[in-house]
């Protein structure tokens, strides 16, 4: 902990690189930026003394300083992106392919990638992205960030407002930019001042001694930009409180109204009507392409109502629905209400909405119609009576129909698929009742005897609607976030901090030039200022062979 | 109608050509003496020519957007193709900051290569499916083609201070680095001409195997070297495939993509062989006298220049919007999608290299190298991620 | 004199210092421990054991029974077994033989089983009822509205209810005759 006194004294913490006031470089200290075999100064952080690098007593210190590594920050982003890239070798489990054989993870990865897959799915990264350990490894890029910026953000900050135009002899002329004229007018210095106010340095003087800088605003670009960054950490982290974030799946089908989940049976949709619309395969401009790649989808959406229950908060109790919104629902276009979206997010046709049937003698060849029925599938009765005396009474159905292992026919799903019943059919005349069994390409006869057979004649289909139910309340966290994240990113990269020392030695002058970036445009700058005078161009002392 | 997508074509190809001669102007000016003030007239005439050929590529993107009705970028070859142009915007720009001719010499074979690529992916105008149906579409994708394209000039930049710096004289590790980083600049020249080459020529094989318990065929414009695992073939009076693709390869048409990759592999080690046949020293190593005239520091700052204006610019495209869109269309801005993810890693991978240089000093060479593998991410992340692992972004 | 001001000066400094380290690593590790802890339990539902079981009223349907309708809070100082089910779930039929088989003997202990039935057609419900002559309620979530308010996701899923209406077990997945015993005296009401 000894302060650093020098030769202009000025007392550094210790630490310090560059003197704060005059520049000077502490000679034992040029290691701490592994600059002490360089000709060049090194200029990061204005040669300040960085808190972290300086103490290191405590446990707390310890760690502290450990965060406060931008070598530790760069390797936890080295590791962060070689994790990243390992979960995209095989699908992570909510992107493995609906139409794969089996869905279930300890098989699928197994089955689809072999021994790689297996090693994959046992080492866990399946789920990646939300394991503890890659969680882990982006909080602590989130620490590093922000230990980082405090240790860096108040010694550049107190540096750079302390500046003093007058510099020391060795920081001027290790320097990449420096020279040294040996006669200079006065004439010619106050064009060089002039030149300077012109091009929009602050041009800043001590007897004699000149300052000229641009551009510093853009060394608070970083910490801007981390600040940005800690505030989408910040909304990661809000969100997985389920006060603010919620995901729901719900499939409503045509027809059908459903309490929407995951608001408390507070609302209900109703899915009028779903519209699915492919490109005209005679249009001009997308033939050639239809032809290739077959129809191409234009366009799905439901119309939905979205209701809201008024009565008594109880669950399922009949509810007193309001309409509260009535509205297209499609793809790039979700619907709003309360502080709920809800995204068109797929759909499904693969279900029965209703079916007809018609008698006919089973004998007869040209299969003449005796009597139809129609079965609403949403709502099968116990008989139909046919206008011509016939009674058919529904037995059994099957919305979806298989035969299970031991033989008895069952439903595979609550939902019509493959819809198949029982019927017992009463003819008109009092004939004894005969059965059938009747579902999509099926119709067997109980007997073998039946005098009438039942067959299916029309069916209509029916989309379901795959909604996602979301609320977010980080959005506007993120948002700030990432607007904040682009100011500082902006800030910091595309303006430049631009300086000039101007100190007089004897008769003449010594002219200095620093930046973090675009030297090229610096160099420019300094000859443009130095143009109609006889000061001498600066060389770039690091050019590079 | 029919016109303008027949203009738009031709002048795309115009483009192509004019961007070509250009690089032989730029590639003049290596052998003129022009002093530091006075430019010669050959570099003048080469960003003359990249200028018309850039608005002739203007051209084709303002008819074929009239002619389809949508920004073309939807489709791999119609964002390849942006990406390409981007690129030669991108060097435009950075040639008047730099004044550099090296530069062109360098960034327009690789916009041509890169249209070249795109060329031979379906060009047919496709309607948009639902999902890109929004004008995100266009803001996301041409941020990110920009950005991208910012980001490869840095490579292109590193890329002739790498040949020009590193010690010919002696074989190391960094010259046969530096020979790989060219052979696949080889390989994706002899996959463009391999199949146009067998386009031309009308080949095609059907075969048939079974993806996901489904049988389904799968056309093969490229003589079968690997055929797909346990497929059958269906046209007759072709060569049977040499061996079967590995049956982990499990992507769409994964077979055929990875017969692809091998006769673009095959291809380019062909050229590759044939160049240092003729040149009979390492390609580096043949190139390097002709830069002796650019200046390393010139190009270290241009390489990092393009990073810093660049970085921004993807980072608003490729996960900025990306996240606004993806929260539109699909109700949540990330989903971990392959794509996104490699999106996560390029910035990571650039956030890395801005702190190396600016925290820890890698200047130069070092630098150079990281701006060379972060290209190698960006194409991978365009070709691999698209074509091999499956993802909301396959349409591409 | 002023060498001891500067030596406490510098010392009041380390501990300010000190003190500002550790409470900012603090903050960090809380915050880095709540992302952990949340990640770790965001799957758990929010109806578990120990929670309060929600409200709901349905329609009854089952022929065999008296009651109209079906509300939760009516059976406070009984125990509830409340099984959510559907016919086409194997499982959910494997056990309704069981349920049936204890329901009068519970029933007189005060514990009551109730079936809430996820079909999408009384149909199929009516002719299931039919075929095992179950005499239990049966109340009907035609919009799966009670089905969400328990957050109910495999079937079938057994909610067993103390008779102070907290939630004793959550089972998800079939129960065997003995299991489904166990559980029920251990919400039977004490006489």
């Amino acid at each position: 902990m000894e302060k650093i006194k020098c030769e202009c004294g000025h007392v550094n913490p210790e630490g310090t690189v560059l003197c704060e006031a005059c520049g000077k470089p502490v000679e034992e200290n040029q290691h701490i930026d592994g600059n002490d075999k360089r000709k060049l100064l090194n200029m990061r952080y204005d040669g300040s003394a960085r808190r972290s690098q300086t103490y290191n007593k405590t446990i707390v210190d310890k760690i502290w300083n450990f965060f406060s590594s931008v070598k530790v920050g760069v390797w936890l982003i080295v590791l962060a992106l070689i994790a990243s890239g390992i979960g995209t070798i095989f699908p992570q489990e909510q992107y493995i392919p609906p139409e794969a054989p089996s869905r279930d993870p300890s098989v699928y990865y197994e089955a689809q990638h072999g021994i790689f897959g297996l090693i994959y799915y046992q080492l866990g990264f399946h789920n990646l992205y939300s394991s503890w350990w890659y969680l882990l490894l982006i909080a602590l890029i989130g620490i590093s960030l922000v230990i980082c910026s405090i240790d860096r953000f108040v010694p550049l900050y107190k540096a750079l407002k302390n500046q003093r135009p007058r510099r020391h002899k060795q920081f001027l002329n290790r320097q990449r930019l420096f020279s040294k004229t040996d006669y200079v007018t006065d004439d010619e210095k106050s064009k060089l001042v002039s030149g300077l106010k012109k091009k929009r340095y602050k041009v800043y003087e001590e007897n004699g001694h000149i300052l000229a800088e641009k551009g510093r605003f853009s060394r608070w670009g970083p910490y801007v930009n981390h600040i940005g960054l800690i505030i989408i950490l910040i909304a990661a982290l809000l969100r997985m409180t389920p006060f603010m974030y919620l995901d729901e799946y719900v499939w409503v089908r045509e027809g059908e109204q459903k309490s929407i989940p995951g608001t408390d049976g507070e609302y209900h949709i109703e899915n009028q009507e779903f519209i699915l619309e492919t490109y005209d395969e005679d249009d001009e401009r997308f033939q050639d392409a239809i032809e290739q790649q077959g129809m191409v989808e234009k366009n799905f959406q439901t119309n939905a109502v979205i209701y809201k229950e008024t009565g008594e908060d109880i669950a399922g109790a009949e509810p007193e629905l309001e309409k509260v919104t009535e509205d297209e629902m499609r793809m790039n276009e979700p619907l709003k209400f309360d502080k709920y979206t809800l995204y068109q997010a797929g759909y499904q046709q693969n279900e029965f909405q209703s079916m007809s049937f018609k008698i006919h003698e089973t004998d007869d060849p040209d299969e003449e119609s005796l009597g139809e029925f129609t079965v609403d599938l949403t709502d099968p009765q116990d008989e139909y009576n046919l206008d011509n005396g016939f009674q058919v009474l529904v037995s059994q159905y099957y919305p979806d129909y298989e035969l299970s292992d031991e033989g008895e026919p069952r439903s595979q799903t609550n939902y019509p698929r493959n819809p198949a019943f029982v019927f017992t059919v009463h003819p008109p005349d009092n004939e004894e009742s005969e059965m059938s069994f009747v579902g999509i390409g099926r119709n067997v006869d109980a007997t073998g005897e039946n005098d009438y057979k039942l067959g299916v004649q029309d069916f209509e289909t029916r989309y379901a609607s795959g909604i996602t139910v979301r609320v977010d309340h980080t959005l506007p966290f993120f948002i700030i976030g990432a607007a904040i994240f682009m100011i500082g990113v902006i800030q910091g990269m595309y303006w430049h901090h631009r300086r000039i020392w101007l100190n007089p030695e004897g008769e003449g002058l010594m002219m200095a030039g620093h930046t973090n970036k675009n030297w090229f445009g610096l160099k420019k700058d300094i000859e443009e200022i130095i143009e109609d005078t006889d000061v001498k161009m600066v060389d770039d002392q690091q050019e590079l062979e | 109608m029919g016109s303008l997508i027949e203009i738009s074509s031709t002048m795309l190809y115009t483009a192509f050509v004019l961007y070509l001669i250009a690089t032989f102007f730029f590639g003049a000016t290596i052998r003129q003496k022009n002093k530091r003030t006075k430019k010669g007239i050959s570099g003048k005439i080469g960003i003359t020519l990249t200028i018309v050929g850039f608005l002739a590529q203007i051209v084709y993107f303002i008819t074929r957007w009239m002619a389809s009705g949508h920004a073309p970028v939807s489709n791999m070859f119609e964002f390849v193709t942006f990406f390409g142009m981007s690129l030669v915007l991108a060097f435009i720009v950075l040639y008047f900051i730099y004044k550099l001719d090296i530069l062109g010499l360098f960034a327009l074979p690789v916009a041509m290569i890169l249209i070249a690529y795109a060329s031979v992916f379906p060009s047919e105008i496709a309607p948009l499916v639902p999902s890109l149906q929004s004008h995100w579409l266009y803001i996301h994708v041409t941020t990110v083609g920009l950005g991208q394209a910012i980001l490869a000039v840095s490579f292109v930049a590193a890329l002739i201070y790498l040949i020009r710096q590193i010690d010919q004289t002696v074989r190391s590790k960094r010259t046969i680095l530096l020979e790989i980083i060219l052979f696949g600049l080889f390989i994706f020249v002899g996959f463009s001409v391999i199949s146009t080459a067998f386009n031309i020529s009308g080949y095609s094989a059907e075969f048939e195997y079974s993806f996901n318990g489904e049988t389904v065929t799968t056309d093969y414009h490229l003589p079968p070297i690997a055929g797909p695992n346990e497929g059958s073939l269906l046209t007759g009076d072709r060569m049977e495939p040499l061996f079967d693709a590995p049956s982990w390869m499990q992507g769409v048409d994964a077979a055929r993509k990875f017969n692809t990759l091998i006769w673009s592999v095959l291809t380019g080690l062909g050229l590759y062989g044939l160049t240092r046949l003729i040149l009979r020293k390492r390609v580096g190593a043949a190139i390097q006298p002709f830069l002796k005239k650019a200046k390393p520091d010139m190009l270290d700052e241009i390489s990092y220049r393009a990073v810093a204006i660049g970085f921004p610019v993807f980072t608003l495209g490729g996960l900025i919007f990306a996240a606004i869109w993806a929260q539109i269309a699909w109700d949540r801005f990330w989903g971990w999608d392959p794509k996104e993810v490699w999106a996560l890693v390029t910035w990571f991978f650039y956030a890395a290299f801005l702190h190396l240089r600016l925290s820890r000093g890698w200047h130069g060479e070092k630098s150079a190298w990281l701006a060379v593998i972060g290209f190698a991410i960006i194409l991978f992340n365009l070709i691999a991620v698209n074509l091999l692992l499956a993802g909301l972004h396959s349409y591409a | 004199m002023s060498q001891t001001l500067a030596k406490s000066n510098k010392q009041r400094k380390k501990k300010n210092r000190l003190i500002f380290r550790t409470i900012v690593l603090a903050v960090l590790l809380v915050a880095v421990i709540y992302a952990l802890v949340s990640n770790f339990t965001q799957d758990q539902a929010e109806v578990s054991a120990g929670t309060q079981a929600p409200d709901f009223k349905l329609e009854q349907i089952n022929a065999n029974n008296e009651s109209e309708s079906i509300q939760l809070s009516d059976f406070e100082g009984k125990g509830v077994m409340l099984n959510f089910w559907g016919t086409w779930c194997e499982p959910c039929e494997d056990e309704m033989p069981y349920m049936e088989s204890l329901y009068p003997e519970y029933k007189e202990k005060g514990v009551e089983i109730i079936a809430v039935n996820l079909d999408t057609t009384k149909f199929v419900v009516d002719r299931f009822i039919d075929k095992y002559d179950l005499t239990f309620p049966v109340p009907y979530d035609s919009n799966s509205e009670v089905m969400n308010a328990y957050q109910v996701e495999p079937l079938p899923t057994t909610f067993f209810i103390k008779p102070d209406g907290e939630i004793n077990e959550v089972v998800e997945g079939g129960l065997t005759l003995d299991r489904i015993e166990e559980h029920l005296q251990e919400i039977q009401p004490d006489q």
